[in-house]
């Protein structure tokens, strides 16, 4: 079992014919099922054509209608892709996933303000993440397949080679991984930890989670306080920016302690009160992980 | 992005909200000559620098005569403003701002930043102006206010209203910092703003509300729609290796300690910090060199790092994905030779063919530490720093000629 996504899941790649996409469109598809669960991709001007013997359909709704895609991959560049969130979004689709870094967050305000308003059922991850993996059966978005195994353990992260950097310890202990999922590190996005952690307690296939964070904002600390009266399944995190300085921007557009707030120690300090067990040391989230488990 | 008082001023009219008049100067003479054309009796000498914090590290001053103007804007101009948020060393004041001096009856606070839980603007006032807002929020949480701005409606009349009477705002002002605040909102919302405080925010004797500080960052995503503000940008005020940095696409951020680290990723960066603090070490910088880490893009890395001139050892950390861990290798053993490396230089790689590139470090013939897992890294960076002294200077082999050859500058 995993979350979100599966053997059969289909994909329909948005900006499946720039560079990023064409790309990642690739290894994604030669990676487990890929094969069968990329059906399709959208480009407005490149309608009726294909990429690789996928075809290319002007818009996310008629890829839909035509090939039955309930999930999206966005490579669109920053400046056209909260509007490509919105189309994949308006086509009703289950997951919409952007890979896409560098979106201006207004531009996000207003598409999260607009699903919300409108109820929409569709779950957005990212954006500015490394996507969604279910080892072993289908890959969606950037990350080094052959790290993953199939397994038990899942995996919730705001950042990308931090992840694999857990998925590679935990693959090397032979624990396995039931969906390895990259929220971003994007200040406004779709799903947060705890969207991401009440999926894993509710997945028969997950036995235990370790959830990776850094610095800016409050999330983790929100998740933290759920696990604490919600979740059966142990959890260990990890959060990364002990040593980053208050003000700047650390790579990411979210990572930013802004007036005291949304330090790692604080972060630390809320999970480990909520009896998530944290290692300070990078090098040891996946013997943490291991510790936790029956 | 940030920009000085002076050039949030000039936006802040632009979107109707009231400033006092004033005029930026580069030397004591414009300031001179600021003052007699806007005329009065009273003038505030205004140090422009991105950091906050200016009036308490002696950047702001009264003057009560056209002389009182000269000897502050000597004083102040090239002077190294100390702010809490400038560093111990300071910050050099090459502009200055000079205002007509403003008859201050209340002062209150207002701010705006992208409330990331809500997922909206959200609108801070306090009737404690002129403090340092973090400390009033951290003493007396009660005396802010916030107004989450709903993003298709804008701030609206009544929530505008509702913050100026708690914040004390005397009834015969209320409409006009009304349209002050919505002003300020459209400013923050059309120019993609990331922060926008106003401290103080004054109400005059005869009742007008008035801008009297102007404090803007901007989205770094979003300047591509805002060439006028990209104009503002004011390199003096940027470190200039992050400027360097910039120009290659990394990500650098100059710290305190001794140990500089390239690494890919944000998080992993981060961690790999976090990391050399663990074991007793301090790193020198964050240095994301992203996805593609190039030939050029390391070289480019490994030089930045060694041009702040704490650092004495470096470490890298790579977890090879979709880039692998042979090229990146030969990215590094380039980039040793090309800047002729002194510093002790430890290499974690993992991942995609982390064999092969481990086998090209040790081929190379260079004094590269290799280290099997982050911790294993930073405890060798750490050790390598302090036998470091005993150290003999690694021999530049006089090889990289033909290297430089093949591999050229594309620029």
């Amino acid at each position: 079992m995993s979350i979100l996504i599966n053997r059969n899941t289909r994909v329909v790649t948005q900006g499946i014919t720039g560079k990023t996409g064409m790309f990642h469109t690739q290894t994604s598809r030669a990676y487990a099922n890929g094969k069968n669960c990329y059906v399709a991709g959208v480009n407005p001007k490149k309608a009726g054509e294909n990429f690789e013997g996928i075809p290319i359909f002007a818009t996310v709704k008629e890829a839909k209608e035509k090939t039955g895609v309930n999930t999206s991959v966005i490579y669109v560049p920053p400046p056209f892709a909260a509007a490509a969130i919105w189309e994949a979004v308006e086509a009703d689709l289950d997951l919409v996933i952007c890979i896409t870094e560098g979106i201006p967050v207004r531009d996000m305000i207003e598409v999260r303000d607009r699903m919300r308003k409108q109820s929409r059922r569709s779950l957005l991850v990212g954006p500015n993440c490394p996507g969604v993996i279910t080892p072993e059966e289908i890959k969606i978005g950037i990350m080094p397949g052959h790290i993953h195994k199939k397994g038990r353990v899942g995996v919730v992260s705001r950042s990308g080679t931090l992840t694999y950097e857990a998925v590679g310890q935990l693959s090397e202990l032979g624990i396995g991984q039931s969906t390895a999922v990259g929220i971003g590190g994007d200040p406004v996005n779709g799903m947060k930890h705890i969207d991401v952690l009440k999926l894993f307690n509710d997945d028969p296939g997950t036995d235990a989670v370790i959830m990776i964070g850094e610095i800016g904002g409050s999330d983790e600390e929100n998740a933290a306080q759920w696990v604490k009266a919600n979740m059966k399944k142990p959890v260990v995190g990890f959060i990364a920016g002990v040593t980053a300085p208050p003000g700047k921007r650390m790579g990411h557009a979210g990572a930013i302690i802004s007036g005291g707030k949304g330090t790692a120690q604080e972060k630390l300090a809320v999970m480990e009160a909520c009896g998530i067990k944290v290692t300070r040391n990078p090098a040891e989230m996946g013997r943490l992980l291991k510790s936790v488990l029956k | 992005m940030k920009i000085h008082e002076y050039q949030g001023k000039e936006l802040f009219r632009k979107f109707g909200v009231p400033t006092p008049h004033g005029i930026p100067c580069f030397s004591v003479d414009e300031a001179v000559e600021a003052a007699k054309r806007l005329g009065g009796s009273v003038w505030v000498v205004k140090a422009q620098i991105h950091a906050g914090g200016r009036g308490k590290g002696g950047g702001v001053k009264v003057a009560k005569s056209l002389a009182d103007v000269k000897q502050l804007a000597g004083k102040i101009l090239g002077m190294q403003l100390v702010t809490h948020q400038t560093g111990a060393g300071g910050q050099k004041v090459r502009r200055l701002l000079i205002e007509e001096g403003a008859d201050i009856r209340k002062e209150l606070y207002v701010g705006m930043v992208v409330d990331r839980g809500t997922q909206k603007v959200v609108l801070m006032a306090s009737s404690e102006g002129g403090m340092d807002i973090e400390e009033v929020a951290a003493k007396t949480p009660e005396k802010i206010h916030k107004v989450f701005v709903d993003p298709v409606s804008g701030l609206t009349d009544a929530d505008a209203q509702g913050i100026a009477r708690k914040i004390g705002v005397p009834d015969g002002s209320v409409a006009e910092t009304v349209a002050l605040l919505q002003a300020l909102y459209r400013c923050f919302w059309d120019s993609d703003a990331s922060l926008a405080e106003v401290n103080p925010l004054i109400v005059t004797g005869n009742g007008r509300v008035i801008a009297l500080d102007a404090k803007l960052n901007f989205d770094d995503n979003a300047l591509f729609r805002h060439p006028d503000i990209v104009a503002m940008r004011d390199l003096d005020e940027e470190d200039p290796l992050e400027i360097e940095a910039s120009k290659y696409d990394l990500n650098y951020i100059s710290l305190d300690g001794a140990i500089g680290c390239m690494v890919n990723g944000a998080g992993l960066a981060m961690a790999t910090m976090d990391t050399i603090k663990l074991f007793g070490g301090s790193p020198a910088n964050f240095l994301d060199v992203g996805g593609g880490a190039t030939t050029e893009k390391v070289t480019a890395a490994f030089k930045i790092m060694l041009s702040n001139r704490k650092v004495r050892a470096i470490l890298v950390n790579i977890f090879g994905g979709i880039m692998k861990c042979d090229t990146i290798a030969s990215g590094i053993v380039a980039a040793a030779r090309e800047v002729h490396l002194s510093v002790p230089l430890v290499v974690r790689m993992k991942g995609t063919n982390e064999d092969l590139g481990r086998k090209i470090l040790k081929d190379s013939g260079l004094p590269i530490i290799s280290a099997d897992n982050m911790a294993d890294a930073a405890k060798k960076v750490v050790a390598a720093l302090k036998k470091k002294k005993a150290r003999p200077k690694p021999k530049t082999k006089a090889k990289p000629k033909k290297k430089k050859a093949v591999r050229g500058k594309k620029k």
